[in-house]
């Protein structure tokens, strides 16, 4: 595992592949939101690339999605670290 | 994801990456891995735990919640072909079943082994029958497949 530099920025995930969300429109323009926009994922369909900071046994790494294209992949979301459930 | 963590190995043998995904940082998912997951798991977390602090992630997945500013429980089976096969989305409160997890896998495992010639009918498991669609099927599940088997 290649060890990353830890900066101070606030790093975050990112989805790959898009176009730049495009400048805010005003208030009551139509809403062709990046939200609707990059919401892609359904099934069948092809899983949405990101890369995003992780931690992995006692390291930081960065991890791209379709790195791991060719393996079954278990892609798991949940509300937060330190929660109950 | 400590029942995750905790069954891990299950998954390995399936050939699965399993990746976990919220809005802290990864800083913290390391906290909580050695203040909390690590005492319940051994060794501790054995996959990677991605930060999305923006949320872009979930957005592209459906699962950002603007108002509260999390993840829901999104749960996505992705093919070798990355194509996703299968997702699950749960409010926080409520928590997965890691087993239905395995059972789906192995399910897309069997289907996609049999290059689709085979279908897994409601609640199997592996080791029972399966479906062969196809003309001779038409009408006729009733002869190899009833519901309360």
């Amino acid at each position: 595992m290649e060890a990353k530099p830890q900066g101070c920025a606030r790093i975050t995930g990112a989805v790959l592949g898009e176009p730049p969300p495009a400048a805010p429109g005003p208030p009551d323009a139509p809403a062709t939101t990046r939200k609707e926009a990059a919401m892609t994922a359904r099934v069948g369909g092809k899983a949405p690339d990101f890369n995003a900071p992780a931690y992995f046994k006692g390291g930081f790494t960065n991890v791209q999605l379709s790195a791991h294209f060719g393996k079954w992949i278990l892609l798991c979301f949940y509300p937060g670290d330190f929660t109950f459930v | 994801m400590s029942a995750v963590a905790d069954k891990y190995s299950e998954l390995q043998n399936l050939g699965v990456e399993v990746f976990s995904v919220s809005v802290d940082s990864h800083f913290v998912h390391k906290m909580w891995n050695d203040h909390e997951l690590s005492r319940m798991v051994e060794g501790g977390v054995p996959f990677h735990m991605l930060s999305d602090q923006a949320g872009n992630i979930g957005r592209a997945y459906g699962v950002y919640d603007e108002n509260q500013g999390i993840e829901l429980r999104g749960r996505f089976i992705i093919d070798p072909d990355g194509v996703i096969q299968a997702m699950e989305v749960l409010t926080p409160p409520v928590g997965r079943k890691f087993a239905e997890s395995v059972r789906q896998i192995q399910a897309y495992q069997l289907v996609r082994a049999s290059k689709g010639t085979e279908a897994t009918p409601a609640g199997w498991m592996p080791g029972d029958p399966v479906l062969r669609p196809g003309p001779d099927l038409v009408g006729n599940v009733w002869k190899v497949w009833k519901p309360h088997e």
